[in-house]
């Protein structure tokens, strides 16, 4: 019994020694993961491996010796968490004495106490005995690079535990020494290491540790002050990084060198990076010293860092026209934007200076300047939240500050009232700081500037959103003071323009429209503006005023601003639609009446472009609405379309029905727009009342004869529909009776360019959403490129296909759109439209080269080139169409090529430079400011290539910089001197 | 042609180190009759002073127009004559790079105006303490060519001309 236990451990000790002899004599690599997997198996212990090692491990020759050190290791790699501590103290004490060995074997010993450097079981002590181990046998910075690898990973394990106390210094001398990062990649690098990595690494165990604090501070100092650029930025960064674990402690001798690098930096930089990081920098220093936790007896060093930043700051403050007040203002922000008790003790300080300096100075450029600063401070104070009223550094500024913005608003200068517009914005968002009074005051300048004042655009601009931003948060303020001096301002208008004063009357209007729309920013004020609105429109219809095509344009541009902002809140969202929706309608039935006498407006009201503008009302008033609040309204809008039932509209006495399906009149007709506008913005889980009947309507309709407008508006609102219905035997049914329609107009006769607009719709609408039927219809499309008639517009239907609709099929209004639908078109279809092109007459080919330019023009240019080499031919080719829109449209895919792929494009180096040049001298002016752009672009592609053309080039690009066009000559003047700049010094 | 060899471009202490900055005019919007077609617009103040308002100043990470070296009412232009003359102001009478600011202005307006523009490029009277022997040297089409077969004139030149990154 006792024999045969003894045979059952020899055997596997047995195979032990066979595996050990394969390794380290036999040169094999495999044996070692067997064994390491045996003992992780549990058929034998460390110790046992140990054992059978034994000779090799005392062998004479070193090589032998460093095979048997390297399968230890490689076994205790693997096999590390399962060592018990008695074993580590064992492994260790071999380990530091094997040391002192040949350097042959000192890798696979680092290797080892790599694996001991893992346990968990590694007793109190051994880390820094290994440490003192390695420092005094082994050359560290002189060994291999894989080797000082392995003793970094053995540092950062142990730095784990934090025992690094003994040897701080030489962990730091280790490492330090090989900032800052200066490495370039090797070409064809198979592990693929980017310098930033190497920058990251060492910065992460540069910064792991304050206790390296009185090392690396006075490195970053001096590499601070480097020549080059990346040691600046890198050094900037570290410091920042290391803000992140120091405290006042390891600052504390360091601050003022720190300082003076700092803002020696930022002062004095021409690069925007070294003074964002500058910046960042002071900003992590700042938040360092604030967060400190100090002991009774210490001093804080926060106060004196940052009476030390406003002394050498502050005066540089008071010389607003010198280049060194932004950095000085910039240093200053950086650093009270660290901390509240940092904002306060900067702000306090320097805001009584910069508003004495305000008063000093009188010139609007340096009163600008100062204005900025003080901007740039307050906007600070939002990072903060007081729960006091009485603490907050701003209350005892209050009164001044609001005096001097409201200088600068009426300051002649257009500049200085804009920065005072910014800067109300910013003290009207602190909260409780404004008194009605501030505020009555504020509304009053508002107004002027957004209303009264005649000459600058930009300041209305910025004087109707800071109105929008405030209103949002004082609504009582704007609908006392302002709204009902606009309501005036409508009403004073239309018994004035009776009297004929001319276009400055009409501008007021269109401020007057402009400024409500801007305030409805609060559903309280919407309920003022809306009716307002509204009640604008209907006085204009009831021929109380003169409306000209643009005015009714504009009320409707306003109605849809005020929607878009309506949209954030439900409640007001369906008090828009609610209110405005039967309004427009009932004007626009009211409008399409046969009737003989027409007031003005009822002309105006069924034009292309009002339609069009009443169409993005209703889809932005719907799109938003809740499926059950939709539900209610369609309830409504499609019997009022279907069997004209005009019962819910406002004013309903028409003199005739409304049929705009049935043989109503072309007006009635023109209507269905609104009808498209309002079902095709509905979420998709509305359920649409008579749907059947209304998809027959539609389509009937889509291929009316007499009036395309109409013809349009049905055949997008049946793709709207189309595009989300869910699929299914009525989807099937839909699109079964339009492509009968389709084919039967497409045949012959006088609908077929209605039914091919029909088709171009439907086509788009399955194609967004993946349908199967989707790609028959596109090659239907692709056979009519070659139709005499219709081959044009099937060019340009193309760029409808891969364009985003503003009002039907859109993302906004629910309907189904794939991410990929171009790039799938373009993988599906460019073979054919090529293939197509090759085969085509001649007298044909400019609807294909048309038709690929639109798709080529709308795709991502990612997807686009790898492709690039199978259609370049046929873009050069493009290139000498005559027919302008294809050279414009293929030069502006080539211009983004030319500088993203620039080496497959120097192959046809030769035919660019021709064809660009020629297209430089085109009739149309677009196309030569594009081949411009081009010849711009060329100068990115490899300076060898391009240097034989360049006398030549530019030669030829002296003629444009004469062209009789502005803008032709700005492209001309960059293109002709970036190609001077080739090959020459200092470029 | 610039006096002490212009070593201490980028290096070293600067002549001025907080010289007083001006503001950059934005953009010329473009106006309707600029996109037409068929209108001609002609070679204005305008067009001369956004040509050389981004050059670089050999010394400051500032262009010349914020510096206030160039302004558009010290541009003569005419379109009909083809003739240009700019005259630049220098930031302190004793500049040592006045005559390569200079030079800087004539290499782009040579590189940007047609063939067919006569140009004078000259310090603004009274602004500058060698501002004759500038002017002479500006105006000297011989030594001008002869600056720009300077490899390290040239290297100067274009980094001043060069788009800021």
């Amino acid at each position: 019994m006792a024999a045969a236990t003894a045979l059952e451990a020899v055997a596997p000790t047995g195979a032990l020694w066979g595996l050990v002899q394969d390794f380290v004599m036999g040169q094999q690599e495999g044996p070692a993961d067997q064994v390491a997997a045996d003992v992780k198996s549990g058929s034998y212990t460390v110790l046992q491996v140990v054992e059978a090692l034994g000779s090799s491990l005392e062998n004479p020759e070193p090589r032998t010796r460093a095979r048997g050190v390297q399968l230890l290791s490689q076994v205790l790699l693997q096999c590390h968490s399962l060592l018990l501590e008695k074993e580590v103290v064992h492994l260790i004490l071999f380990y530091e004495n094997r040391l002192k060995d040949h350097h042959l074997v000192i890798p696979s010993v680092l290797q080892g106490l790599r694996a001991l450097s893992l346990c968990v079981a590694l007793p109190p002590g051994l880390a820094v005995s290994v440490l003192k181990a390695i420092f005094q046998e082994v050359h560290v910075q002189s060994l291999p690079q894989v080797d000082r690898h392995t003793v970094y990973n053995i540092i950062t394990n142990f730095m784990r535990t934090r025992e690094e106390g003994p040897f701080v210094e030489e962990l730091f001398e280790v490492t330090s020494c090989y900032f800052p990062i200066d490495f370039t990649p090797p070409p064809n690098d198979p592990h693929g290491i980017q310098r930033e990595d190497l920058i990251l690494s060492l910065r992460a165990v540069l910064a792991s540790t304050p206790r390296f604090a009185e090392f690396l501070l006075p490195l970053l100092i001096e590499k601070v002050d480097s020549e080059l650029l990346s040691a600046k930025l890198d050094s900037l960064q570290t410091l920042n990084a290391c803000c992140a674990v120091y405290g006042q402690k390891e600052l504390k001798d360091f601050l003022p060198s720190l300082w003076a690098s700092v803002r020696r930096e930022v002062f004095q930089t021409a690069s925007e990076r070294v003074e964002a990081e500058g910046l960042a920098a002071l900003n992590s220093l700042t938040a360092c010293l604030s967060r400190s936790v100090l002991r009774a007896d210490a001093e804080d060093l926060l106060d004196s860092f940052l009476s030390n930043i406003l002394q050498d700051c502050r005066h540089h403050l008071c010389e607003p026209d010198m280049k060194l007040v932004w950095p000085s203002a910039k240093l200053l922000q950086a650093a009270a934007g660290a901390s509240a008790r940092a904002c306060d003790h900067i702000t306090s300080n320097v805001l009584p200076l910069l508003l004495e300096q305000f008063h000093k100075h009188s010139q609007s450029n340096q009163r600008r300047t100062i204005l900025e600063m003080i901007l740039g401070f307050l906007k600070l104070q939002h990072k903060w939240s007081y729960e006091d009223k009485d603490e907050r550094p701003l209350s005892g500024f209050k009164d001044q500050l609001c005096s001097l913005i409201f200088m600068a608003l009426t300051d002649a200068s257009t500049q200085l009232q804009l920065v005072g517009i910014r800067t109300l914005t910013v003290l009207g968002a602190q909260p409780d700081l404004l008194s009605p009074g501030d505020l009555e005051l504020a509304v009053g300048h508002l107004y002027r500037l957004s209303f009264l004042e005649e000459d600058s655009q930009s300041c209305r601009g910025a004087a109707l959103e800071a109105s929008g931003t405030l209103a949002s948060l004082y609504p009582v303020a704007f609908s006392s003071h302002l709204v009902p001096k606009l309501a005036e301002e409508l009403c004073v208008e239309e018994s004035d323009m009776a009297r004929g004063c001319g276009p400055t009357k009409c501008s007021r209007h269109l401020r007057c429209l402009q400024a409500l729309s801007a305030i409805s920013t609060h559903p309280s004020i919407v309920q003022e503006t809306l009716p307002l609105l509204l009640q604008h429109l209907c006085q204009m219809n009831k021929g109380n005023m003169a409306a000209g095509t643009s005015e009714v344009i504009a009320v409707c541009q306003s109605l849809q601003q005020v929607a878009e902002k309506c949209q954030r809140d439900p409640e007001s969202c369906w008090y828009f639609h609610q209110t405005a929706i039967p309004c427009l309608l009932s004007l626009a039935v009211q409008a399409s009446m046969p009737e003989k006498e027409h007031s003005f407006l009822k002309k105006v009201l069924l034009e292309d472009e009002v339609l069009a503008a009443m169409v993005s009302v209703i889809g932005t008033a719907t799109t938003h609405l809740s499926p059950d609040l939709a539900a209610r309204s369609v309830a409504h809008i499609v019997p009022l379309f279907l069997d004209g039932n005009v019962s819910f509209l406002p004013e309903n006495s028409f003199p005739g029905r409304f049929q705009p399906f049935q043989d109503g009149s072309s007006g009635q007709r023109r209507l269905v727009a609104l009808l498209m506008a309002f079902v095709c913005s509905l979420p998709r889980n509305v359920e649409i009342p008579q749907l059947n009947q209304l998809m027959r309507e539609l389509l009937e309709l889509s291929c009316c004869h007499n009036c395309p407008f109409s013809s349009t508006a049905a055949a997008k609102c049946f793709a709207g529909l189309l595009n989300k219905h869910p699929a299914g035997q009525q989807l099937d049914e839909f699109l079964q009776l339009a492509m009968d329609k389709v084919e039967a107009g497409l045949s012959s006769g006088p609908y077929r360019s209605q039914a091919f607009t029909l088709l171009l719709w439907i086509t788009k609408a399955l194609l967004l959403r993946y349908h199967p039927l989707s790609s028959c219809l596109t090659d239907r499309l692709m056979g009519l490129l070659s139709d005499p008639e219709l081959g044009p517009a099937a060019a340009d239907g193309f760029s409808l296909l891969m364009s985003d609709c503003t009002d039907v099929l859109t993302r906004a209004g629910h309907a189904e759109v794939r991410l990929m639908f171009r790039q799938r078109f373009f993988t599906d279809n460019v073979p054919a439209l090529v293939r197509g092109f090759h085969a085509a007459p001649q007298d044909v080919k400019p609807n294909y080269l048309k038709g690929l330019s639109h798709v080529l023009n709308r795709l991502p240019k990612p997807v686009l080139l790898p492709e690039l080499p199978t259609l370049l031919s046929l873009l050069l080719e493009a290139l000498s169409c005559p027919d302008s829109v294809v050279q414009l449209s293929t030069l502006s895919c080539l211009q983004p090529l030319l500088l993203e792929a620039p080496q497959v494009m120097s192959l046809h180096v030769d035919t660019l430079v021709t064809k660009f040049l020629n297209l430089s001298s085109s009739p149309s002016m677009a196309v030569r400011i594009a081949a411009l752009q081009c010849m711009h672009a060329l100068t990115r592609l490899p300076t060898p290539v391009l240097l034989p053309y360049k006398p030549q080039v530019i030669r030829a690009l002296a003629k444009p910089l004469d062209d009789k066009k502005r803008l032709v000559r700005k492209e001309a003047v960059l293109a002709r001197g970036e190609w001077f700049l080739l090959g020459s010094p200092g470029s | 042609m610039v006096g002490g060899g212009g070593g201490s471009v980028g290096g070293g202490l600067l002549e001025n180190a907080n010289p007083l900055i001006y503001e950059r005019s934005g953009e010329r919007p473009v106006t309707a009759g600029e996109e037409d077609e068929q209108v001609p617009d002609s070679i204005d103040a305008r067009e001369i002073f956004d040509l050389i308002r981004s050059i670089n100043d050999p010394e400051h990470p500032l262009t010349l127009e914020e510096l206030n070296v160039v302004e558009q009412v010290r541009v003569q232009v005419s379109d009909p004559e083809s003739t240009v003359a700019v005259a630049f102001t220098p930031t302190i009478p004793h500049c040592s790079m006045a005559t390569l600011i200079g030079l800087s202005i004539k290499v782009k307006l040579l590189r940007s105006l047609p063939q067919r523009f006569k140009m004078d490029v000259h310090i603004t009277p009274g602004t500058h303490a060698s501002e004759h022997a500038v002017n002479k040297q500006l105006a000297d089409k011989e030594r001008v060519a002869a600056a720009l077969e300077n490899t390290h004139l040239l290297e100067v030149v274009n980094q001043c001309l060069s788009a800021r990154s």
